[in-house]
Protein backbone atom coordinates (compact mmCIF):
# COMPACT_ATOMS: atom_id res chain seq x y z
CA UNK A 1 0.00 0.00 0.00
CA UNK A 2 2.67 2.49 0.87
CA UNK A 3 4.47 2.07 -2.58
CA UNK A 4 1.38 2.07 -4.66
CA UNK A 5 0.11 5.63 -2.07
CA UNK A 6 3.70 7.11 -2.94
CA UNK A 7 3.58 6.22 -7.00
CA UNK A 8 0.06 7.81 -7.33
CA UNK A 9 0.84 11.27 -5.39
CA UNK A 10 4.34 11.41 -6.80
CA UNK A 11 2.98 11.46 -10.41
CA UNK A 12 0.14 13.51 -9.34
CA UNK A 13 2.09 15.97 -8.10
CA UNK A 14 4.64 16.17 -11.01
CA UNK A 15 2.23 16.47 -13.52
CA UNK A 16 0.25 19.30 -11.68
CA UNK A 17 3.42 21.04 -11.07
CA UNK A 18 3.86 20.98 -15.24
CA UNK A 19 0.47 21.63 -15.78
CA UNK A 20 -1.69 23.76 -12.97
CA UNK A 21 0.17 23.80 -9.69
CA UNK A 22 -2.92 25.53 -8.17
CA UNK A 23 -4.85 22.50 -8.39
CA UNK A 24 -2.91 20.42 -6.20
CA UNK A 25 -3.82 21.95 -3.15
CA UNK A 26 -7.34 22.56 -3.85
CA UNK A 27 -7.63 18.55 -5.16
CA UNK A 28 -5.75 17.19 -1.73
CA UNK A 29 -8.20 19.40 0.48
CA UNK A 30 -11.15 18.14 -1.45
CA UNK A 31 -10.23 14.92 -0.97
CA UNK A 32 -9.31 15.10 2.66
CA UNK A 33 -12.68 17.09 3.24
CA UNK A 34 -14.40 14.48 1.87
CA UNK A 35 -12.56 11.78 4.33
CA UNK A 36 -14.07 13.84 7.22
CA UNK A 37 -17.60 14.27 5.79
CA UNK A 38 -17.53 9.85 5.45
CA UNK A 39 -15.74 10.10 9.07
CA UNK A 40 -18.70 11.84 10.40
CA UNK A 41 -21.32 9.63 8.26
CA UNK A 42 -19.26 6.35 9.60
CA UNK A 43 -18.86 7.38 13.30
CA UNK A 44 -22.42 7.47 13.56
CA UNK A 45 -22.73 4.38 11.59
CA UNK A 46 -20.01 2.32 13.79
CA UNK A 47 -22.34 3.64 16.69
CA UNK A 48 -25.28 2.25 15.71
CA UNK A 49 -23.76 -1.24 14.92
CA UNK A 50 -21.77 -1.60 17.64
CA UNK A 51 -24.60 -1.12 19.57
CA UNK A 52 -26.44 -3.39 17.80
CA UNK A 53 -23.79 -6.09 18.67
CA UNK A 54 -23.13 -5.25 21.74
CA UNK A 55 -26.67 -6.17 22.37
CA UNK A 56 -26.51 -9.33 19.90
CA UNK A 57 -23.78 -10.52 22.20
CA UNK A 58 -25.28 -9.66 25.23
CA UNK A 59 -27.91 -11.38 24.63
CA UNK A 60 -26.36 -14.72 23.79
CA UNK A 61 -27.14 -14.28 20.18
CA UNK A 62 -23.67 -13.97 18.64
CA UNK A 63 -22.49 -16.88 20.46
CA UNK A 64 -25.35 -18.97 18.62
CA UNK A 65 -24.06 -17.81 15.33
CA UNK A 66 -21.18 -18.19 15.80
CA UNK A 67 -21.64 -22.19 16.70
CA UNK A 68 -23.61 -22.50 13.56
CA UNK A 69 -20.69 -21.21 11.07
CA UNK A 70 -18.30 -22.65 13.34
CA UNK A 71 -17.95 -25.69 10.89
CA UNK A 72 -16.83 -23.18 8.09
CA UNK A 73 -14.80 -20.84 10.16
CA UNK A 74 -12.66 -23.42 11.86
CA UNK A 75 -11.51 -24.68 8.86
CA UNK A 76 -10.82 -21.28 7.18
CA UNK A 77 -9.58 -20.03 10.86
CA UNK A 78 -7.15 -22.96 12.06
CA UNK A 79 -6.17 -22.45 15.64
CA UNK A 80 -8.01 -19.25 16.41
CA UNK A 81 -9.54 -18.64 19.77
CA UNK A 82 -13.60 -18.83 20.57
CA UNK A 83 -13.45 -15.04 21.19
CA UNK A 84 -12.00 -14.51 17.77
CA UNK A 85 -14.52 -16.44 16.03
CA UNK A 86 -17.33 -14.51 17.29
CA UNK A 87 -15.95 -11.47 15.77
CA UNK A 88 -15.38 -13.15 12.92
CA UNK A 89 -18.57 -14.95 12.36
CA UNK A 90 -20.04 -11.87 13.16
CA UNK A 91 -18.00 -9.78 10.48
CA UNK A 92 -18.88 -12.45 7.67
CA UNK A 93 -22.81 -12.40 8.24
CA UNK A 94 -22.80 -8.54 7.89
CA UNK A 95 -20.63 -8.68 4.77
CA UNK A 96 -23.10 -11.54 3.79
CA UNK A 97 -26.33 -9.26 4.19
CA UNK A 98 -24.87 -6.27 2.58
CA UNK A 99 -24.03 -4.67 6.21
CA UNK A 100 -20.61 -3.49 5.05
CA UNK A 101 -20.10 -0.86 7.54
CA UNK A 102 -21.06 -3.09 10.16
CA UNK A 103 -18.75 -5.48 9.40
CA UNK A 104 -15.88 -2.84 9.52
CA UNK A 105 -15.76 -2.84 13.23
CA UNK A 106 -16.06 -6.33 13.65
CA UNK A 107 -13.32 -7.16 10.90
CA UNK A 108 -11.06 -4.45 13.23
CA UNK A 109 -11.78 -6.80 16.46
CA UNK A 110 -11.37 -10.22 14.43
CA UNK A 111 -7.89 -9.24 13.33
CA UNK A 112 -7.03 -7.99 16.89
CA UNK A 113 -7.94 -11.40 18.22
CA UNK A 114 -6.43 -13.06 15.34
CA UNK A 115 -3.13 -11.44 15.71
CA UNK A 116 -0.08 -11.83 17.85
CA UNK A 117 3.03 -10.45 18.46
CA UNK A 118 4.68 -10.27 15.50
CA UNK A 119 4.87 -7.45 12.85
CA UNK A 120 3.76 -9.31 9.44
CA UNK A 121 0.51 -11.18 9.12
CA UNK A 122 -0.25 -14.69 10.27
CA UNK A 123 -2.73 -16.70 7.89
CA UNK A 124 -5.53 -16.41 9.87
CA UNK A 125 -5.54 -12.74 9.24
CA UNK A 126 -4.49 -12.95 5.75
CA UNK A 127 -7.64 -15.40 5.46
CA UNK A 128 -9.83 -12.50 6.85
CA UNK A 129 -8.74 -9.92 5.05
CA UNK A 130 -8.89 -11.77 1.64
CA UNK A 131 -12.31 -13.04 2.38
CA UNK A 132 -13.91 -9.10 2.90
CA UNK A 133 -11.49 -7.56 0.16
CA UNK A 134 -13.18 -10.35 -2.59
CA UNK A 135 -16.69 -9.04 -1.50
CA UNK A 136 -18.80 -12.12 0.15
CA UNK A 137 -22.14 -9.26 -0.58
CA UNK A 138 -24.39 -11.12 -2.50
CA UNK A 139 -27.04 -8.36 -3.06
CA UNK A 140 -25.37 -5.04 -4.69
CA UNK A 141 -27.54 -2.95 -2.96
CA UNK A 142 -25.88 0.41 -4.00
CA UNK A 143 -25.90 -0.89 -7.72
CA UNK A 144 -29.21 -1.53 -8.09
CA UNK A 145 -30.47 1.78 -6.76
CA UNK A 146 -27.65 3.26 -8.65
CA UNK A 147 -29.39 1.72 -11.82
CA UNK A 148 -32.61 2.54 -11.05
CA UNK A 149 -32.08 5.91 -10.63
CA UNK A 150 -30.52 6.38 -14.28
CA UNK A 151 -33.45 4.39 -15.47
CA UNK A 152 -32.27 1.26 -16.29
CA UNK A 153 -35.29 -0.53 -17.81
CA UNK A 154 -34.17 -3.86 -15.40
CA UNK A 155 -31.68 -2.71 -12.58
CA UNK A 156 -31.49 -6.12 -11.71
CA UNK A 157 -30.30 -7.60 -14.86
CA UNK A 158 -26.90 -8.16 -14.01
CA UNK A 159 -27.04 -10.27 -11.20
CA UNK A 160 -26.42 -13.76 -12.06
CA UNK A 161 -23.28 -13.02 -13.38
CA UNK A 162 -22.35 -10.42 -10.49
CA UNK A 163 -23.34 -13.16 -7.88
CA UNK A 164 -21.34 -15.76 -9.75
CA UNK A 165 -17.94 -13.04 -9.95
CA UNK A 166 -18.53 -12.54 -6.10
CA UNK A 167 -18.24 -16.38 -5.42
CA UNK A 168 -15.69 -17.66 -7.80
CA UNK A 169 -13.67 -14.76 -6.57
CA UNK A 170 -13.86 -15.53 -2.93
CA UNK A 171 -13.31 -19.13 -3.47
CA UNK A 172 -10.20 -18.54 -5.72
CA UNK A 173 -9.36 -16.21 -3.17
CA UNK A 174 -9.65 -19.04 -0.12
CA UNK A 175 -8.28 -21.60 -1.98
CA UNK A 176 -5.16 -19.19 -3.10
CA UNK A 177 -4.43 -18.20 0.92
CA UNK A 178 -4.73 -22.18 1.54
CA UNK A 179 -2.10 -22.95 -1.36
CA UNK A 180 -0.04 -19.85 0.05
CA UNK A 181 0.35 -20.86 3.27
CA UNK A 182 1.74 -24.10 2.63
CA UNK A 183 4.36 -22.23 0.32
CA UNK A 184 5.41 -19.97 2.53
CA UNK A 185 4.34 -21.04 6.32
CA UNK A 186 3.82 -18.95 9.02
CA UNK A 187 6.69 -20.40 10.95
CA UNK A 188 9.28 -18.83 8.57
CA UNK A 189 7.48 -15.20 8.77
CA UNK A 190 9.78 -12.36 9.45
CA UNK B 1 -37.19 -6.65 0.60
CA UNK B 2 -33.75 -5.71 1.58
CA UNK B 3 -35.25 -2.71 3.83
CA UNK B 4 -36.34 -5.29 5.49
CA UNK B 5 -33.41 -6.63 6.64
CA UNK B 6 -32.27 -3.86 8.96
CA UNK B 7 -35.45 -3.23 10.87
CA UNK B 8 -36.62 -7.26 11.41
CA UNK B 9 -32.72 -7.86 12.99
CA UNK B 10 -33.17 -5.08 15.65
CA UNK B 11 -36.84 -6.35 16.05
CA UNK B 12 -35.41 -10.20 16.63
CA UNK B 13 -32.80 -8.95 19.12
CA UNK B 14 -35.06 -6.56 21.26
CA UNK B 15 -37.74 -9.06 22.01
CA UNK B 16 -34.60 -11.72 22.87
CA UNK B 17 -33.47 -9.15 25.31
CA UNK B 18 -36.73 -8.50 26.65
CA UNK B 19 -37.13 -12.47 26.61
CA UNK B 20 -34.18 -12.82 28.66
CA UNK B 21 -34.58 -9.61 30.82
CA UNK B 22 -31.57 -8.06 29.62
CA UNK B 23 -31.18 -3.79 30.04
CA UNK B 24 -30.89 -3.48 26.57
CA UNK B 25 -30.10 0.22 27.12
CA UNK B 26 -27.17 -0.03 28.91
CA UNK B 27 -25.64 -2.85 26.60
CA UNK B 28 -26.02 -0.32 23.36
CA UNK B 29 -24.40 2.41 25.27
CA UNK B 30 -21.50 0.32 26.06
CA UNK B 31 -21.16 -0.73 21.83
CA UNK B 32 -21.83 2.92 21.02
CA UNK B 33 -19.30 3.73 23.16
CA UNK B 34 -16.29 2.09 21.16
CA UNK B 35 -17.26 3.91 17.57
CA UNK B 36 -15.52 7.14 18.65
CA UNK B 37 -12.33 5.17 19.16
CA UNK B 38 -12.62 3.38 16.59
CA UNK B 39 -12.52 6.35 14.65
CA UNK B 40 -9.49 7.96 16.08
CA UNK B 41 -7.70 4.79 14.92
CA UNK B 42 -9.21 4.61 11.32
CA UNK B 43 -9.70 8.45 10.01
CA UNK B 44 -5.62 9.21 9.10
CA UNK B 45 -5.86 5.86 6.94
CA UNK B 46 -8.86 7.35 5.27
CA UNK B 47 -7.99 10.55 5.10
CA UNK B 48 -4.35 9.87 3.28
CA UNK B 49 -5.87 7.22 0.92
CA UNK B 50 -8.84 9.80 0.05
CA UNK B 51 -6.42 12.57 -0.77
CA UNK B 52 -3.99 10.97 -2.65
CA UNK B 53 -7.07 9.62 -5.14
CA UNK B 54 -8.22 13.19 -5.36
CA UNK B 55 -5.49 14.39 -6.73
CA UNK B 56 -4.74 12.01 -9.01
CA UNK B 57 -7.85 11.79 -10.82
CA UNK B 58 -8.14 16.13 -10.45
CA UNK B 59 -4.48 16.25 -12.25
CA UNK B 60 -6.05 13.92 -15.04
CA UNK B 61 -3.37 11.17 -14.12
CA UNK B 62 -5.84 8.53 -13.52
CA UNK B 63 -7.41 9.26 -16.84
CA UNK B 64 -3.90 9.12 -18.59
CA UNK B 65 -3.12 6.00 -17.29
CA UNK B 66 -6.40 4.07 -17.59
CA UNK B 67 -6.10 5.03 -21.71
CA UNK B 68 -2.33 3.72 -21.51
CA UNK B 69 -3.28 0.14 -19.75
CA UNK B 70 -6.57 -0.36 -21.65
CA UNK B 71 -5.15 -2.60 -23.83
CA UNK B 72 -3.94 -4.76 -21.42
CA UNK B 73 -7.83 -5.26 -19.78
CA UNK B 74 -9.70 -5.43 -23.33
CA UNK B 75 -7.22 -8.22 -24.21
CA UNK B 76 -8.38 -10.16 -20.51
CA UNK B 77 -11.97 -9.45 -22.29
CA UNK B 78 -12.87 -6.40 -20.10
CA UNK B 79 -14.16 -3.09 -21.61
CA UNK B 80 -11.39 -0.95 -22.09
CA UNK B 81 -13.44 1.90 -20.91
CA UNK B 82 -13.94 0.59 -17.34
CA UNK B 83 -10.31 0.43 -17.08
CA UNK B 84 -10.41 3.68 -14.62
CA UNK B 85 -13.43 1.88 -12.75
CA UNK B 86 -11.15 -1.40 -12.34
CA UNK B 87 -8.43 0.89 -11.59
CA UNK B 88 -9.96 2.84 -8.66
CA UNK B 89 -11.78 0.32 -7.44
CA UNK B 90 -9.57 -1.59 -4.89
CA UNK B 91 -8.33 2.45 -3.66
CA UNK B 92 -11.72 4.56 -3.34
CA UNK B 93 -15.23 3.33 -2.57
CA UNK B 94 -16.53 7.66 -2.64
CA UNK B 95 -14.28 7.59 -6.05
CA UNK B 96 -15.04 4.77 -7.65
CA UNK B 97 -18.85 5.23 -7.38
CA UNK B 98 -18.31 8.49 -9.29
CA UNK B 99 -16.27 6.76 -12.30
CA UNK B 100 -19.73 4.23 -12.12
CA UNK B 101 -22.33 7.01 -12.30
CA UNK B 102 -20.19 8.83 -14.64
CA UNK B 103 -19.72 5.22 -17.00
CA UNK B 104 -24.24 5.10 -16.78
CA UNK B 105 -24.41 8.32 -17.86
CA UNK B 106 -21.87 8.44 -21.09
CA UNK B 107 -22.95 4.68 -21.90
CA UNK B 108 -26.23 3.79 -20.43
CA UNK B 109 -26.99 1.02 -17.78
CA UNK B 110 -28.41 -1.24 -20.23
CA UNK B 111 -25.63 -1.79 -23.03
CA UNK B 112 -23.03 -4.02 -22.05
CA UNK B 113 -20.47 -2.07 -21.13
CA UNK B 114 -23.44 -0.47 -18.87
CA UNK B 115 -23.84 -3.94 -17.08
CA UNK B 116 -20.47 -5.09 -16.94
CA UNK B 117 -19.93 -1.63 -15.11
CA UNK B 118 -22.53 -3.33 -12.93
CA UNK B 119 -21.16 -6.45 -12.47
CA UNK B 120 -17.48 -5.24 -11.44
CA UNK B 121 -18.72 -2.94 -8.80
CA UNK B 122 -20.98 -4.81 -7.25
CA UNK B 123 -18.33 -8.03 -7.30
CA UNK B 124 -15.69 -6.58 -5.80
CA UNK B 125 -14.58 -4.38 -2.96
CA UNK B 126 -12.33 -1.48 -1.93
CA UNK B 127 -9.37 -4.35 -1.58
CA UNK B 128 -6.79 -1.63 0.04
CA UNK B 129 -8.86 0.44 1.88
CA UNK B 130 -10.78 -2.79 3.68
CA UNK B 131 -7.02 -4.41 4.59
CA UNK B 132 -5.80 -0.69 5.70
CA UNK B 133 -8.92 -0.09 7.91
CA UNK B 134 -8.58 -3.93 9.44
CA UNK B 135 -5.05 -3.31 10.43
CA UNK B 136 -5.70 -0.11 11.95
CA UNK B 137 -5.79 -1.10 15.41
CA UNK B 138 -3.75 -4.31 15.33
CA UNK B 139 -0.27 -4.77 16.02
CA UNK B 140 0.13 -6.41 12.59
CA UNK B 141 1.49 -4.37 10.15
CA UNK B 142 2.26 -6.43 7.01
CA UNK B 143 -0.04 -8.40 4.96
CA UNK B 144 2.37 -10.75 3.19
CA UNK B 145 0.51 -12.22 0.18
CA UNK B 146 -2.70 -10.89 1.12
CA UNK B 147 -3.49 -8.37 -1.39
CA UNK B 148 -2.38 -9.93 -4.65
CA UNK B 149 -3.83 -12.76 -3.79
CA UNK B 150 -7.00 -10.39 -3.43
CA UNK B 151 -6.59 -8.69 -6.56
CA UNK B 152 -6.26 -11.31 -8.71
CA UNK B 153 -9.31 -13.22 -7.09
CA UNK B 154 -11.55 -10.45 -7.63
CA UNK B 155 -10.15 -9.92 -11.45
CA UNK B 156 -10.64 -13.18 -12.34
CA UNK B 157 -14.01 -12.76 -10.76
CA UNK B 158 -14.71 -9.74 -12.67
CA UNK B 159 -13.63 -11.22 -15.98
CA UNK B 160 -15.90 -14.24 -15.58
CA UNK B 161 -18.61 -12.26 -14.75
CA UNK B 162 -18.39 -9.94 -18.10
CA UNK B 163 -17.94 -13.18 -19.86
CA UNK B 164 -20.85 -14.86 -18.68
CA UNK B 165 -22.76 -11.52 -19.52
CA UNK B 166 -21.71 -11.99 -23.60
CA UNK B 167 -23.05 -15.66 -23.08
CA UNK B 168 -26.63 -15.11 -21.85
Amino acid sequence: MSKIWLIMLLSAIITAIIKDPSVAISAMLTGAKDSVDLAMELVAMYGVWLGFFALLDKVGIADFIAKLLRPVIKFLFKGSSDEAQKYVSMNMSANLIGLGNAATPMGINAVKLLGDEKESANTNIIMLVVISATSLQILPTTVISMRAAHGSANAADFLIPCIVATVISTVIGIALVKLCSKLFPDSKRA
Amino acid sequence: MTAYVVPVLFLIVLVVSLLKKKDAYSYFIDGSRSAIDLMVGVFPYLMTIMMCVQIFRETGVSAALSSFLSPVFEFMGLPGQLTELLLLRPLSGAGSIAILDNIYATYGTDTFIGRCASVIYGSSETVFYVSAIYLSQSKTKKLRYALPVALVSTLIGCIIGCLLLRVI
